[in-house]
């Protein structure tokens, strides 16, 4: 086992899931680096948001549904593009939603590593799902 | 209200529910959706969009400090997340589908059953139990540390928990919650994992059922950016305090006071479903 770089767990446990501990580690640092990148885009957009709407009146009482622009990749991009409060918002909450389909992906090549192939397949089992939501819910068009 | 004034009352509200969420387990999406929608009287297709992110933003949080302390399991994670993220999916499409009267009466039979389960004594996953051969199979048996050492467990009544994870995942799909209480009873009381790899494992799957459903939401327009941003900050920000405190805290009364607003949301939002205030 190569994992001399990680401190041992303080009851000298050594734990099975995966075999190296280190992947482990970089996914959940992943994550955890992913969800603030988000939340800071989120932040700024914010900030921009109620620089502009601060007095408008707040009402959620009836749906409408968001605009186009809110609904999709290349709509919200081009918005955040534009220095849109909202659009740079979205483009935060797009980031947090990548966030786990990543941390997904990058076990793909954990289970590579210890060469099992059962979980390999299972994981790209997950990742085909994460993906077709994407792609099926017509948000990527 | 303005946007302004707004934005900080959810902000506060969502902070508390994710402090709180975090404290006792029990996750913050399950109070914010009937808080938005009883006290902001949010539409509830909103509510549900504005939850669904914050989910993601909790897990994925508190993921970083659970994986250091070697719980969690990842394979049992990885094959109960293919069962989740298709329940999820088929939940999304539906909750597109059906009446909104109808989605409350759902979320407030869930909340009052997930009260019910909180205050159920847990039942000890037993020991040395022998191992079972489909599982023994999916490599899903593995050991957690103890004081005493490294304790092994036996993952039992596979299918069992994977129908039921199925079910889990259409209810967050449907209701943008994590449905973390049904993903426990799949984890704990069904396959005998022991709680603490039950609450890590589960709150690992999470973010990547939660994601399977988001793509659908963001496209019908139900995630709207003014009133996501307040939530997500605030359910983050709580969350990642009540982590931090968890360990000092004393939670058994918290429980209590937290199941018994569960109540009470449940029943509320099953009065609006059935009287058709939503």
């Amino acid at each position: 086992m190569a994992s001399g770089a990680i401190p041992p767990h303080p009851s000298g446990f050594k734990p099975q899931p995966w075999r190296d501990r280190r992947i482990e580690i970089i996914l959940g640092n992943l994550l955890r680096a992913g969800v603030l990148l988000s939340a800071a885009v989120v932040l700024c957009g914010g900030v921009i948001y109620l620089w502009r709407h601060a007095h408008e009146p707040a009402d959620y009482r009836v749906f409408r549904g968001e605009p186009s622009e809110f609904r999709s990749i290349p709509g919200v991009i081009q918005s955040a593009i534009n220095g849109r409060g909202r659009g740079l918002i979205q483009l935060g909450l797009l980031l947090l939603i990548a966030t786990p389909i990543a941390r997904v992906a990058f076990s793909i090549a954990g289970f590579l590593i210890e060469r099992d192939w059962l979980y390999v397949a299972f994981t790209l089992i997950v990742l085909a799902i994460l993906l077709y939501s994407f792609v099926g819910s017509g948000i990527g068009l | 209200m303005t946007t302004l004034e707004f934005t900080a009352v959810v902000g506060i509200v969502s902070f508390a529910a994710g402090l709180l969420g975090s404290l006792t387990g029990l996750g913050g999406g399950v109070v914010l959706v009937p808080l938005l929608t009883i006290l902001f009287h949010v539409d509830i297709r909103y509510a549900i969009g504005a939850s669904l992110v914050s989910v993601i933003a909790t897990s994925s949080g508190a993921a970083a400090s659970y994986v250091k302390e070697g719980f969690s399991n990842i394979r049992i994670g990885m094959f109960l997340e293919i069962a989740t993220t298709f329940g999820a999916l088929l939940g999304a499409f539906l909750a597109t589908r059906i009446p909104t009267n109808a989605l409350a009466i759902i979320f407030g039979a869930v909340l009052l059953y997930s009260s019910y389960l909180s205050r159920k004594p847990r039942t000890l996953a037993e020991r040395n139990l022998p191992p079972d051969a489909l599982a023994t199979r999916l490599r899903l048996n593995g050991s957690f540390p103890t004081r005493e050492g490294p304790r092994s467990y036996n993952v039992q009544h596979v299918p069992t928990g994977f129908s039921l994870m199925f079910g889990a995942g259409a209810l967050s799909g449907l209701l943008g919650i994590g449905s973390g209480a049904v993903k426990v009873l799949a984890m704990d009381q069904a396959m005998r994992i022991p709680f603490k790899v039950s609450t890590t494992t589960s709150n690992f799957m999470i973010g990547v059922t939660a994601a399977a459903s988001a793509g659908v939401y963001l496209s019908r327009g139900y995630v709207d950016p003014g009133l996501s941003m307040p939530v997500m900050l605030g359910v983050l920000a709580g969350s990642l305090l009540g982590s931090r405190i968890l360990i000092k805290a004393e939670t058994k009364s918290l429980r209590l006071v937290f199941s018994l607003v569960i109540l009470v949301l449940g029943l509320q939002m099953l009065y609006k479903g059935i009287w058709g205030h939503i």
